[in-house]
């Protein structure tokens, strides 16, 4: 018998901030030696893609997100925004303006970037499949997607996910 | 203590010190030492963590203002 452990995760947010949890996690199960899969249907399908500029995070809806500035003095930085959500969701480019401020904050904070953590997962061979049939409902092609990404259904899924220690939703 | 290679993983955020920690490991042999210095408090518990899932054995682990250092010997 194989002694390797398994991890299976399912990726179905397609925001930079849910973008993060799967990548951090497979890609530390394979650095402790996991094998690792990584399921990515319906919005998570942005994460495969080779252009992962339309990762956005959106704080309209999201009481939990604090929206700090990543600049200034630190009087400045400890201000916590209380935009009303409607305003958020009248400004236009509110959400750009957002996640710049995010990417920002990530830099500062030494947290690796969507792409950079993408990638180590595939040096460290973590498996990427995509949900064939989110792709078609979605109107994606799979030269929209980075290289390496395998193309299966629900009982490609569970063919390794059934045989996991760890199976994680997103 | 003595140590093969050397890993500057300051500034860095978690999961990067373990990914690096890793990487750099796969270019040793097995017994060499890899000495790692981190700023992330975190990196404490996932060095122990790391090395009791992977076999490598973490010989220290110490802290000195808001730097931390382990030594790693490779399986």
């Amino acid at each position: 018998m194989d002694d390797q452990k398994k991890l299976a995760i399912i990726a179905t947010k397609g925001t930079l901030d849910w973008a993060y949890p799967p990548f951090i996690l497979a890609s530390t199960a394979a650095a402790l030696g996991y094998e690792t899969q990584i399921f990515f249907t319906f919005y998570g399908l942005q994460m495969l893609r080779k252009d992962l500029s339309g990762l956005k995070v959106s704080p309209l809806g999201n009481p939990g997100m604090p929206m700090k500035m990543p600049f200034g003095p630190k009087w400045f930085k400890d201000i916590n925004w209380n935009i009303p959500n409607a305003v958020q969701s009248l400004v236009p480019g509110y959400e750009s303006l957002a996640t710049t401020l995010m990417k920002q904050t990530i830099a500062n904070n030494g947290v690796a970037t969507i792409p950079e953590l993408r990638e180590l997962c595939q040096e460290a061979e973590v498996k990427f499949i995509a949900c064939q049939m989110t792709v078609e409902l979605f109107g994606f092609e799979h030269s929209d997607f980075i290289d390496g990404v395998e193309y299966g259904g629900a009982a490609t899924f569970f063919e390794f996910a059934g045989e996991t220690d760890i199976c994680l939703f997103i | 203590m003595n140590f093969d290679k050397e890993l500057d993983a300051k500034g860095l955020n978690c999961p990067l010190p373990i990914l690096r920690t890793k990487k750099t490991l796969n270019e040793m042999t097995s017994g060499q030492v890899l000495k790692i210095i981190a700023t992330d408090p975190g990196s404490v518990k996932d060095f122990a963590a790391f090395a009791k899932q992977t076999g490598n054995e973490l010989l220290s682990s110490a802290e000195a203002g808001s730097e931390y250092t382990f030594f790693i010997k490779k399986k």
